[in-house]
């Protein structure tokens, strides 16, 4: 089976319903995307694919074949950040860090379709995103300054 | 470089004495060591050997267990884990004040598991004191405590205690490396040393001109470390106390920090398993035939109470092992409404664990006509980190390497010795960065079952991951408690406040599981409570010790995330009784000036007192946890579909901040813990068993329900302490106090949206 990550095509030997976060961790190495629950309740193996953030612990790979999928490392990089990535750094938002890949990617993917959110929009777009440490406070302020940035693009 | 005056006969026979001592006696929680215990002044003073000279390399120095230096690369040891709570950089950030270096100037290593990296002010909170009690009985109880963790060599993350005992220790660490760097130079160049300067990674010349200390490296290794040294104050401090970007925070916003279940070798394989849910009863049979044929599959291997899948991906492991049948025994713990009712018996004298202040008369007051009583309940919790239990694990010859996050992490390479077989000498614990922990990483479970795993798969690399499901079944949760205060009221004023806490004790459940069981009260039972600075004219606070139904474990702020609740949200009812003011009665009561002070804070800072509008309500709350008193106003507005929380101000003294950045993070973080778990979590058993197993059935906060939280930290000096447990247990009462304000429900069991539901 042939899958594109972050622009490259791979060729994966895996069973057709294997989830893409498996496929992604551990037969290609992509370790952006984590393992939090398997059942799509806590959205750390948050990836976009063709654009729309899903959660990869639930999408059979074969699904994602011939279609454009994104993860944390395909957004930017430590030295070219995604204004999102680059938001969160600011507001310095993590701290175990465990979920913030896929916060990021949700936050992203949302803010591409509504780049002009409200505070209600912003709680309801992110809340499928679980964090045990509690970062919600400053999530919430970097969505917000990475939408003042990509509205100015 | 070991200033020792010790001789080498004087060294095995007072080391295992005192070794013996600790195993027996001390413990990692809170109970209190009963009798008294003395320990060879010499021996205490003695210093821990460098664990950084075992692999130091020809052309390296190192000055303490803390820095090393190549011509190179300038390594900083932080050795407390990095559980998300930012305690890398915390502890990089002391040692470079000192050292002169700028971020980025050095890379940091957790190190090896040494005695170097004890924990001293863990020690000061595990001595049935109250923190702010200075007396020479305290005192000397704290100096024994701390000896034993030194002796001990316990290195242990936990208990809000890493800033605490990092604070002088890796100031005073830099220091001597800058001192024994400025040494070298001037042995170099012959100008006195008191005529250099250091600054940003370099020893400065009269001239101008700099050495780099990587370049001082080879020559600093040869003379001795430099160790009278003076700590610079606080007007001199370029990063402590000012905003730091936190050495983590690029990796941790692009993906590319690396956690246990990150780490990854070439020829690795992956391990599931599957262990017997129910509390004590093991396995009975097993049929793994179809998970044999399925792809991917390795190995089936037979490990205590359960199985363990080696496969080729971590899925196809977590696939084979749920197509494996299992019969688990019966097992003999009761059901749900049968912990509770264990708990409620446990209120007699034959249970009394400790009965820990008693001003006045309480038995006098309470045979006044008019007492208020009431029942109150905290459940089990589960600590469910977002990161999985994990590890890698390689047994090699009598090597063991394990890539894992531990908070005690040289118990953790005892527990994988006797597993092994191996000595404990061998066993390298590479400790990486955690997702989380919250108390769940102190328990040994994994570790155990990694190593079995590798004991039984010489010369492979295995990458062991529970299952989300694996995990919550075997969490130990925090205790079950119930508290059945009493108390009276006089002229709009408190009177009595009787307040018996029956509880289990999560310390004693680790402590024997640790087969390190210790005799004493438990200090958490009643903490936040017992503690409370509030003169009461008679006031009572007994703890009664339930014995343990099912193994129990710390779960972030232990003893206080129950009997703080059980505290404040009482008085809270007493105040309301006596038609008091519920900020301006706290703060006629109070008698410590740090618990004054915050909550004048956040009086202020809520304008408490100011008119609120309709359907909303305002509730305060004040507790003392490991020595830190956090005072929470809470505002909430009752809607028709549910209560809605709004606003929380938040005001901790913790003696001085060292980066307020993460400080506010860390507290509104744990705000958050308390009052998600407060409103929508428990854990109950049936049929012996954990009947969560996802985060679906314990959900605890998302981002819709989280109010805007409003921090304050005061730095009225003093002793330094740590802010990553004291916040939680405030939340839950000043929630169920807002509760009260805005609609008069009073609440009085958690979780609360069993009484009412949230918005």
């Amino acid at each position: 089976m042939k899958i594109t990550v972050n622009g490259t095509a791979h060729l994966v030997d895996v069973e057709d319903d294997m989830p893409l976060l498996w496929v992604l961790r551990d037969e290609l190495k992509i370790k952006g995307p984590k393992y939090g629950c398997g059942m799509a309740l806590c959205r750390a193996c948050t990836v976009h694919i063709d654009g729309e953030a899903v959660p990869s612990c639930s999408i059979p790979v074969k699904q994602a074949e011939n279609r454009n999928i994104t993860t944390i490392e395909g957004l930017g990089t430590p030295v070219a950040h995604h204004i999102v990535q680059q938001a969160w750094i600011e507001q310095q938002v993590a701290q175990c860090g465990y979920c913030q890949s896929g916060q990021i990617m949700t936050a992203a993917a949302f803010l591409e379709k509504n780049p002009r959110p409200t505070d209600a929009e912003i709680d309801e777009a992110m809340s499928p995103n679980l964090c045990r440490c509690g970062t919600y406070s400053r999530i919430r302020a970097a969505v917000k300054s990475a939408a003042a940035k990509m509205a100015e693009r | 470089m070991n200033s020792s005056t010790e001789t080498e006969a004087q060294k095995p026979a007072s080391k295992s004495k005192l070794r013996t001592f600790g195993r027996r006696a001390f413990l990692v929680g809170s109970i209190a060591v009963a009798g008294g215990v003395a320990f060879g002044y010499y021996v205490v003073r003695k210093p821990h050997d460098n664990p950084l000279l075992d692999d130091l390399g020809a052309d390296e120095a190192t000055f303490n267990p803390w820095v090393k230096i190549s011509p190179t690369t300038i390594t900083l040891i932080t050795p407390h884990v990095d559980l998300g709570q930012g305690v890398a950089s915390m502890q990089a950030a002391l040692i470079a004040e000192e050292l002169d270096l700028e971020l980025g100037q050095f890379t940091t290593a957790s190190g090896k598991p040494s005695p170097a990296y004890y924990n001293t002010a863990m020690a000061n909170d595990t001595v049935p004191f109250r923190s702010t009690d200075h007396g020479f009985e305290a005192e000397a109880m704290r100096g024994v405590m701390g000896a034993a963790v030194k002796v001990m060599g316990m290195q242990s993350t936990g208990g809000s205690s890493s800033t605490a005992d990092s604070f002088d220790k890796l100031r005073a660490a830099g220091a001597v490396a800058r001192e024994t760097l400025k040494q070298a130079a001037s042995n170099r160049t012959q100008i006195p040393v008191a005529r250099l300067r250091t600054a940003a990674g370099a020893v400065i010349l009269p001239n101008g001109s700099k050495i780099p200390y990587t370049d001082l490296a080879k020559e600093a290794a040869k003379i001795p470390a430099v160790t009278q040294v003076t700590l610079r104050p606080p007007s001199q401090w370029r990063l402590i106390g000012k905003p730091m970007e936190r050495l983590d925070i690029v990796a941790k916003s692009t993906g590319t920090q690396i956690y246990g279940i990150d780490v990854d070798f070439e020829d690795m394989l992956y391990a599931a398993v599957k262990v017997s849910p129910r509390i004590g009863a093991g396995l009975v049979r097993y049929d793994a035939s179809a998970a044999k044929q399925m792809r991917g599959v390795k190995r089936i291997l037979d490990i205590p109470n359960g199985v363990a899948v080696i496969a080729d991906n971590t899925w196809r492991a977590f696939q084979a092992a749920n197509a494996i049948i299992f019969e688990w025994a019966a097992s003999k713990a009761p059901e749900q409404a049968e912990h509770w009712k264990e708990v409620g018996r446990s209120f007699t004298e034959e249970r009394l664990d400790k009965e820990w202040r008693n001003d006045g008369d309480v038995a006098q007051a309470m045979k006044q006509e008019k007492i208020v009583s009431a029942e109150y309940r905290a459940p089990y919790v589960a600590h469910q980190p977002l990161e999985p239990l994990n590890a890698v694990i390689r047994v090699t010859g009598d090597r063991v390497d394990i890539w894992t996050s531990h908070q005690a992490p040289g118990v953790a390479q005892q527990k994988i010795a006797e597993v092994t077989g191996l000595p404990v000498e061998g066993v390298r614990l590479h400790n990486q960065y955690a997702g989380g922990s919250f108390g769940h990483r102190l328990e040994f479970d994994y570790i155990i079952l990694a190593a079995e795993i590798g004991r039984q798969m010489k010369n492979k690399t295995i990458k062991l991951t529970f299952s989300r499901e694996e995990d919550f079944v075997h969490d130990y949760p925090r205790q079950i408690s119930m508290a059945r205060p009493r108390g009276s009221v006089k002229n709009g004023r408190v009177e009595s406040y009787d307040l018996p806490i029956a509880a289990v004790s999560a310390a004693r459940s680790y402590t024997k599981r640790l087969g390190m069981p210790v005799p004493g009260p438990d200090l958490m039972l009643a903490a936040g409570a017992w503690d409370m600075p509030y003169n009461i004219p008679n006031f009572r606070v007994t703890a009664y010790a339930v014995p343990e139904i099912v193994p129990t474990s710390s779960w972030r702020s232990v003893g206080a995330s129950t009997s703080g609740f059980f505290a404040d949200a009482f008085l809270d009812e007493l105040i309301h009784a006596a038609g008091a003011d519920p900020m301006a009665e706290r703060l006629r009561l109070v008698n410590d000036i740090s618990a004054r002070r915050v909550l004048e804070a956040v009086a202020k800072m809520s304008k408490w007192g100011s008119a609120l509008g309709p359907n909303r309500g305002r509730g305060v709350a004040m507790v003392t946890a490991f020595g830190v008193p956090v005072a929470e106003v809470i505002e909430v507005l009752a809607t028709p579909e549910g209560v809605k929380i709004e606003k929380v101000y938040v005001a901790a003294e913790v003696g001085r901040i060292v980066d307020p950045v993460n400080f506010e993070n860390h507290v509104q973080g744990a705000v958050v813990w308390g009052l998600g778990h407060a409103m929508n979590c428990e854990i109950t058993y049936s049929n012996g068993q954990i009947q969560q197993e996802n985060y679906h059935a314990h959900e605890a906060m998302r981002l819709h329900q989280c109010p805007e939280i409003i921090v304050q930290g005061l730095e009225n000096g003093g002793e330094i302490k740590g802010i990553g447990e004291p916040p939680v247990p405030p939340a839950a009462p000043a929630l169920a106090n807002a509760i009260f304000a805005a609609t008069g429900k009073r609440i009085r069991e958690m979780p609360f949206n069993k009484h009412i539901a949230f918005v």
